[in-house]
């Protein structure tokens, strides 16, 4: 399969990979999977006393969209607020990354990583 | 022989995720037989056209029935539960950590003070709990427990996917 120019990029040069310590209360980690495929994926957030989201870094195992896709979350999310960062729509992912049909999976498994980490720094913070 | 049947059915076998594989093997060479083209190269055209297709069907009811991860997928889509495809339905996050763990702990192998070891106690480990879902998708079938057998074939899918992802990692590393 073809893969676009911006799918390439983000898969030969991938933004923000690495680990936070999911343990820090400014911390949100978003754990997500895809069954079919087996692709795992781990999103985190840092977020500000003000509720911006200051830092995000990611990992996944898995194809090079799925890889693009959280890659490019984690560009896109910095400098948000949480409510900003949750209303991402995969079909923006997938627009900016050309993702054919068959790999818009890929953008809906990490949309729904980032929300999965604001839920998961939310759910902290009611503690 | 009858193609509208299931796989199970088709070769004579109960329809359960425990299937003797003696049995199978026996069952397959004995319709194989039956199918093979030679047995059919005096018939008409229509007839050798069907024992091609009763061919292919025993051939894909043999690769299904012999694979646990496939046979358990299969299982669940005779009763109407689509495991193939995509799905938004998210696993306990506590199953996925340990899962990018033990994938990190693979690409990190090949820096190992012995890599081939580290390889085999992966491939231990992942076999080990890929044991475990198998039987624990077993208990739940017999108990028509539809909802935890749908969760477990979908972890055996993230077992499965790791397996090879270790197998493909160890002929990089020590085949060449």
């Amino acid at each position: 399969m073809a893969y676009s120019e911006q799918v390439i990029d983000h898969y030969e040069n991938p933004r923000n990979v690495g680990k936070m310590d999911a343990d820090d209360a400014n911390v949100g980690t978003g754990m997500v999977g895809a069954p079919a495929c087996g692709d795992v994926m781990r999103l985190q957030i840092k977020v500000s006393d003000e509720g911006v989201i200051e830092d995000a870094r990611f990992k996944t195992y898995g194809c090079g969209s799925a890889i693009a896709s959280s890659s490019l979350v984690t560009e896109w999310v910095k400098g948000m607020t949480l409510d900003q960062a949750s209303e991402l729509k995969n079909s923006q992912i997938a627009e900016e990354l050309a993702l054919p049909p068959v790999k818009i999976h890929c953008s809906v498994l990490a949309e729904d990583a980032i929300k999965a980490a604001v839920d998961d720094y939310r759910k902290k913070q009611q503690k | 022989m009858d193609i509208t049947r299931n796989y199970f059915e088709f070769l004579g076998l109960p329809v359960d995720f425990e299937v003797d594989q003696t049995r199978l093997g026996e069952r397959y060479r004995e319709l194989q037989k039956q199918v093979h083209p030679d047995r059919h190269s005096h018939q008409s055209d229509r007839e050798q056209r069907l024992a091609e297709q009763y061919a292919a069907y025993l051939n894909e009811a043999l690769t299904t029935l012999k694979s646990p991860l496939k046979r358990a997928q299969y299982l669940l889509s005779l009763n109407g539960i689509d495991t193939l495809s995509d799905s938004r339905a998210q696993l306990d996050p506590m199953f996925l950590m340990e899962q990018m763990e033990l994938r990190e702990r693979a690409a990190e192998a090949a820096n190992h003070a012995d890599p081939e070891a580290e390889m085999d106690a992966l491939q231990a480990h992942v076999g080990h709990e890929l044991n475990r879902l198998q039987e624990a998708f077993s208990a739940a079938w017999q108990a028509s427990r539809m909802d935890d057998a749908e969760v477990l074939v979908r972890k055996m899918q993230f077992a499965c996917k790791l397996q090879q992802d270790i197998e493909a990692l160890e002929d990089r590393l020590f085949d060449d």
